[in-house]
Order: C-alpha cells, then structure tokens, then sequence
C-alpha cells in the first residue's frame, strides 16, 4: 500500500508537470508590449511553484512509503517538533512569497498605474448583452454624448450604445461591431457597459479588465504585431456570455487610416 | 468548568421525534448535519454531472432532464457551486463533525445552547428547501453564478432564473446566513465555557482548535452576507439602488440610479473568502488528527499548528479584494491585497511542512482514514501551489476569470475539504455507527477519487492558461477553444468515473451502519477523549462522569510509556507533557 501511494503521487506529479513543461497548454502566442513581462513574472513563478510542488509531492510519496508500518520497521521518533525549523521555514517561504510579489507588483504598477500616454489612439468599448461595441472619436478627438434612453440594440453601431446625435462631438464617432487597432501605437481604453458586468479579454493582448455599468475604466495596452485576435467575455454576464465574443484587427498605421476614413465615409 | 457542563446536562428524551427529529442532542443534530450534507453533495454532484455532459454533447436530450440549454447551464452552474459551497462544505466538516465530536473531544455532555443547535439545523434544512425550490420556481433556478454579482443577480429581466428563481436563491443564503451565525456562537461558547477539568486550550486537539477559528469565521463573515443578502433583496423587489445604477437592459431604461456593482463584490467577499477557511480549516484539523494517529507520532509542532489557524483566521479577512483584481478596483489597493494574499501561503506552508514533518520517522498504519489524510495533504499542496499564481494581479490579467481558477478552488476547496471529510467519515465512523466500515472498499472509493479528482481538476490549470474562460455554456463561438475541447472531453469521461466511485462510498456506509462488523470503542488506538467513552456514546457523552484530562492529545510512542499511546484521560505522571 506504501509503495502503491508512492507510485501514484509521484505519477500524478510527473505526468501533470509534463504538460507543464512540455508547454503543451500554454499561455496564447502575446502580441502585446505587455506579454514580454506578464508572461516572465508567469515563468518565474511557475518555476518556482513547480520546484516546491514536485518537491513537496515527491517527499510526500517517499515519507509514505519509508515510514510505513512494517515488520522490522524502526522505532518510532518521538518528537514534538523543532523550533528552529519552524523559524526556517517560515522565513524562507516569507521570503519567496513577499519577494516574488514585489517583483511582480513592479511589472503590474507599469501597466496600471499609470494613464495612456499622450498621443496614442483613443477607443471606447462598450458591453451589453450579449455584443461589443467600438467607437472611435474622429477628427476632433472627443467623444460625443450619450444617452440612456436612445440605447437601442437592435439597430447596432451607433444606436446601441445611445450615440446622441444633436450633440457635435459625436457627429464624426465612429461605432463598430469589430475593433480595428494601428500596430505599435498604445491604445486608450475607455471601457463601459450598460447593463450588467462584462469584462473584455483579448488573451494575445495580454488584457482583460471587467466594463462594469456607471464606472467608466481606462485602461491601455499596445499592440505589436499584425494580426487578428480574439476577444472573449470573462465576466459572467447572462444566457448568450459563451457567445459574446469579438475580434480585434491589428493593421498598419496605413490600414488604420484607412479603414477609419472609410468608416466616416459611410457615415454621411 | 465542571460546573458550568452540570447546568447544562439535560434529561435524555423520550419518544421518537425528541430523540431523532427535535433533537437536542449534539450527536444526533450532528449527523442530520451530516446526512444533510450527504443529500446535498449528490445534488451538487448530479448537477456538476449534467454540466460535463452538456460541455461534450451541446445538444444531448438526457432522459427525465430533456435537453439542456445554455441557460440551463447557468442555471446547474450556479446552484452546484452554491449547493456544494453552503450545504456541504460549510455543513459536513463544521457542523456535522463539529457538533458530534467538539463536546466529546473537550469533555462536554453537550453543546453550550442545546436549543439554539437544534434551531440551527432546522434552520439550515429551511433554508435547503427553500434553495432545492428555486429548481421549481417559474423560468427555473438562477444563472448569475454562486457570486451572484450585481446587476446581473439584482435585475429580473436580465436573464432567465432571474424572478422567483433569484429571489428563493438569495432568501435561502440569508437564512442559511442566520443558521450559521448561530451555530458559531454556539461553537465558541462551547469551547470557551465548557472544557473538562485538565483541557487546556494548548491540550485541545487541533480539530477544536479549527472548528474555534472556524466559527469565530462564520461569526465575522455571515453577517456581513446575510446584510448583502438582504439590500440585494431590497434592489430586486422595492427598487433601491443599492447595487445597480442607470443601466438599460434590452433597450429599456431600469428605475435603478446610482447605485454600485463593486459594492456588492466587495460585501460578498467579505464573506467568501473566509468562507474558503471556514470549508478547508476543519479538514486541515481532521488531516492532523489522522496523520498523527495513524503515524503513531505526535503531530509535528504543535504550538506551530495552532497559530498557523490563527494566522489563517486573521489574515482570511484581509485578502478578499484578490477576487477583485481585474473589477475596476483601483490599482494601488491590488497591491495591499496581493501582499496580505501572498503573506496567507506562509501559514498554510507551515502546516504542510509539520504535515510531513510528522510523517517522517513515523510508522505509518495505511488504514483507509489515513490514506485520505494523505491524499488530503497532496491535494492541499496542489491546489494551494496554484494560490500564488492568482495572488499576483499581474497574472491575473491572463488568468482571472478562467478554468485556472475554477482549478485552483476546486482542488483546495472543494476536493481537499471533501477528502477531509471522507477521512472524518471512516474515521468516526465507528463511534458514531458502533460498527466498523468496510476496508477492502473504502481503499478502492480512495483510489478512484485521488486519481479521478485529479484527472478532474488538474488539467483545468492548462484551459486556464490557454484562455479558457470558466462559465462557457458552449464551446463553439470562440475558436481558440477549439483546440481545448479534448482537454474537456477527457474530463468528463474522469468525471464519469469519479462521480460512479461516490456510489461505493455510499453502499458501504449505509451496508456498514447495520452489517458491519462490531466496533470496539478505540478501535483506531486513538488518543482524545472520544474514544475513552462507550461505542456509541451515551447521552451526556461520558455516562455521568466528567472526563479529567491530563495528556496533551497526540501522546504516541512516548518513551518508557507501556502501550504506544497514552489517552488524555490516562493518569498523570505516566511520563512528561
């Protein structure tokens, strides 16, 4: 029985740490500046947890099978513990849990401290049951007015998120079911929703933070590669969350324009 | 002390209903805990079963329960995680096995308030039937989650379940809020008042310890639920604005102004992250239990012990806006948050060093209470080693919200504290019952719940890490799911078997309480005051005397000692301690 539990636990550790190790499940390719130090901080501490977890398995198994009772077994130890290895382990882990936080508190600081920067590319998203929407200011740089009560979602773009239209600043928005982005600039998110919480997670980019209704969240993040990624609902918002689902389209600088002068375009 | 437990012993009742359904014995309210618990665990079971089914075959039409829908997902969803989080993993290890073996172990006859724990049982059996209904209530149970975050849980036309369904939901959290609040006052009275004679806090096995903390938990922490519970009560059905603020839904304006969707994550995990301690703490004390009575060695660090609960105790009410760390909250608390988190695993480290501590030059008997123990500390270290991956808001941006999480939590504090449980339940077994549980198949219901539960839960870490967002109803709309699905499909196939493995459990408790063999009152060679008492014990626990305590309680292989063992109630001056 000591040997059966030994081999188990040992199997169970090795053959989940394979995955692991193999990477045969891992973190989505990043195609985010952020990736480089999310997926280090990640590193860091699966190698660490992975040490303590085979460690602590392993030993585990062993003691198991060692010390089990037997005939000819030794005689029992009688011990009520060691104060100074209590110090020590309590120190050491101390150390490595504090410490690998601090560590990775530098690299959370450096994406959520601080606002976007000036000059990179203001965008809104909005959540509702069970869509995205994405506006863009236009030539003016501001976002126009909205209104709870012009909120109509079966129209799409610009009057489900309630685009009020007698205001000037919106006449140039720019509202979209997909999310075009320039590579390389940051991009400021003014995150919303409008009926109940979703949250906006865009795994390649590295980004997900929840839209919550009455709060309007910034956030950014910068893309760095071309491409087209997906985004997925992680908040548990209703019946269709499985489905709220959405892509983001990182193109050229050129593209970009394009593309957002198109837009306006089919707007007059 | 002594004097005090004379108040309050009462008569032994007469007739069936004061002795089996009104009961004021500990022991019997203790087991319709625990058999509650059980009828509560299949449920959650079944519906966890339902949900792997669905996951694999979107468009399976199951006998009796006909095709499930993806708001019938939500809908198992969130009864399984709140079924199995109040009416099992609160109910079992605390007040099951608290109420049987907290008086016995500290020498009581009984618990402090005796009406108060009947009170409380029913209470809680109120508060099942009012959850079990909201199955029945028109358009079903609710689907916002066993977090029931606001405004999705406070609107009834956010989804389907969300009228009657939502309301029977959150009345049944309330009163069962109402039970536990009086069961923990109940606890620690008990503990504080009425110790034998020689019972000294530091000679007080560590399952009283973590049934104390425990309750001082419930004390803080459901009271904080049951008044969320209530304001979410209050938005739903008067059109306060407690939670909800100017939201539109389906193109309608709500009455709701100004209200905020943090305050309720906030309130709710005030209480839900202790509640994690209040699941897990009692089984890290049964876990201790076992390892030193079946190592035959006092549990390693003692003293250490004791303060790692304390530790957990305190710093469980310090860490709950980890749950919150991609919410909106702001960026500077997630740090306070991320620290305190990160300080929590020292605690708990400690005690899974002491675990293998006492495990070492030890003489291990492999009966099957121990083999849970064992597992318990394998799963314990799994599902606590992927606690610092979430404790870090940075990792939390690829990581909350996904399979990683519904991992982490399943394997602590759902598998851990069952197998705490299922040790309990063949450890006691034979005093609650007076017969023995059959070995040959608790070893098999071990080793197809250790491999399968892993087999489970283990591969979930790898969706979460690839994106895989947890509460899917279905895997089709996103395409980097795709690739996952295997993954889920193997799963379930591990869930098949698992969940057929509870049913040995089952047969061989229900066999055992009538055909097993006789149980001898030590039959473990145990060392606390339960086992000095008859099989099963009398009324007032200790057939009119009052046990006198003179050992601390995990005296094993005591040099110059006769046996190896000394009982707390052995004369004093057999050896030190």
């Amino acid at each position: 029985m000591g040997l059966a539990l030994l081999v188990v636990i040992w199997l169970i550790t090795f053959i989940s740490t394979y995955f692991f190790i193999a990477k045969t499940w891992w973190l989505p390719h990043g195609a985010a500046a952020a990736a480089r130090w999310i997926d280090g901080q990640f590193t860091l501490t699966y190698i660490l947890m992975g040490i303590v977890f085979v460690t602590a398995q392993v030993a585990l198994g062993y003691l198991v099978w060692k010390y089990r009772d037997r005939p000819g077994a030794e005689p029992v130890r009688y011990t009520h513990g060691n104060t100074k290895l209590e110090v020590i382990w309590t120190v050491l882990t101390a150390v490595l849990f504090v410490g690998l936080n601090l560590m990775g508190s530098s690299v959370w600081a450096s994406e959520r401290f601080e606002p976007a920067k000036p000059g990179s590319v203001p965008v809104e998203v909005t959540g509702m049951q069970f869509a995205w929407y994405f506006r863009y200011p236009g030539a003016d740089g501001k976002f126009g007015a909205t209104n709870p009560k012009l909120i109509d979602p079966s129209s799409g773009n610009e009057s489900a998120i309630g685009l009020d239209t007698s205001d000037p600043a919106g006449k140039d928005d720019v509202v979209t079911g997909t999310m075009y982005l320039p590579l390389g600039r940051e991009v400021d998110l003014r995150l919303r929703a409008i009926d109940v919480i979703h949250s906006f997670f865009v795994p390649a980019m590295r980004f997900k933070q929840d839209a919550v209704p009455g709060l309007e969240i910034h956030m950014h993040f910068t893309p760095t590669e071309i491409g087209e990624y997906e985004i997925a609902c992680a908040e548990l918002c209703g019946l269709g969350h499985y489905k709220m689902h959405g892509m983001v389209h990182v193109v050229s600088q050129e593209d970009f324009d394009k593309w957002l002068a198109q837009r306006e375009a089919e707007k007059q | 002390m002594a004097s005090s437990a004379t108040v309050h012993a009462h008569a032994a009742p007469q007739g069936f209903i004061r002795k089996y359904i009104f009961s004021l014995d500990h022991k019997v309210i203790g087991l319709q805990y625990y058999f509650l618990a059980l009828a509560a665990v299949f449920v959650g079971m079944f519906l966890s079963l339902l949900m792997r089914i669905h996951l694999i075959w979107p468009t399976a039409v199951l006998p009796l329960v006909g095709e499930i829908k993806p708001e019938t997902y939500l809908q198992l969803l969130t009864m399984h995680g709140t079924i199995m989080v109040f009416f099992v993993l609160t109910t079992a290890p605390q007040s099951g096995f608290g109420n049987y073996f907290l008086p016995i172990q500290i020498g009581a006859p009984d618990m402090a308030f005796p009406v108060l724990n009947m009170l409380s049982f029913w209470t809680t059996f109120v508060a099942f039937v009012v959850m079990i209904a909201a199955f029945f209530a028109t358009g079903g149970a609710p689907l916002h989650g066993w977090t029931g975050y606001a405004p999705l849980s406070a609107l009834q036309s956010a989804g389907p379940g969300e009228q009657l369904g939502a309301d029977l939901w959150i009345t049944s959290i309330a009163i069962f809020c109402i039970a536990s609040l009086m069961g923990a006052l109940n606890f620690i009275t008990t503990i504080l008042d009425m110790r034998a004679k020689g019972m000294m806090l530091m000679r007080m096995p560590l399952t009283c310890w973590a049934w104390f903390i425990t309750a001082i938990l419930g004390l803080l922490a459901f009271g904080v639920l049951l008044s969320a519970g209530i304001l979410l009560l209050l938005d739903r059905n008067l059109g306060t604005s407690f939670y909800v603020p100017l939201v539109v839904v389906n193109g309608q304006v709500m009455g709701h102004k100004g209200g905020s969707p943090l305050l309720w994550q906030h309130l709710f995990w005030f209480f839900g992250h202790p509640e994690v301690y209040i699941a897990i703490l009692p089984g890290m004390g049964v876990a201790s239990q076992l390892l030193s009575t079946f190592s035959r060695k006092p549990i390693f660090g003692y003293r250490a012990m004791v303060y790692a609960i304390m530790g957990i105790g305190v710093l469980g009410f310090m860490v709950w806006g980890h749950h919150m760390f991609m919410s909106g909250m702001s960026p500077y608390s997630a740090f306070a948050f991320s620290i305190m988190t990160m300080a929590i695993g020292v605690p708990s480290a400690i005690k899974t060093f002491n675990w293998l501590g006492t495990l070492l030059h030890a003489k291990i008997r492999l009966q099957s209470p121990m083999l849970f123990a064992i597992g318990f500390v394998s799963l314990f270290v799994s599902g606590g080693l992927s606690g610092p991956f979430l404790a870090q808001p940075v990792l939390d941006i690829p990581l909350h919200d996904t399979y990683f999480v519904v991992g982490h939590f399943h394997l602590i504090m759902g598998v851990a504290a069952i197998f705490g449980i299922f040790g309990a339940t063949y450890y006691w077994f034979p005093k609650m019952f007076g017969h023995m549980m059959n070995e040959t198949l608790a070893k098999w219901h071990f080793w197809l719940t250790f491999v399968g539960t892993y087999a489970i839960f283990m591969p979930m870490h790898y969706l979460g890490m690839a994106g895989h967002p947890r509460r899917y109803s279905q895997l089709t709309e996103v395409a980097y799911l795709h690739r996952l699905i295997p993954v889920q499909t193997f799963m379930t196939y591990a869930a098949f078997v698992t969940i057929g493995a509870q049913f040995i459990f089952v047969v061989n408790l229900f066999w055992s309480m009538f055909k097993g063999p006789k149980a001898a009152d030590n039959p473990w060679e145990a060392t606390t005051l339960e086992w000095t008492t008859a099989t099963p014990p009398p009324h007032d626990n200790f057939g009119g005397h009052t046990p006198v305590v003179n050992h601390g309680p995990y005296e094993y292989n005591v040099p110059g000692a006769a046996k190896d063992f000394i009982m707390q109630t052995d004369p004093a001056g057999v050896t030190a301690h």
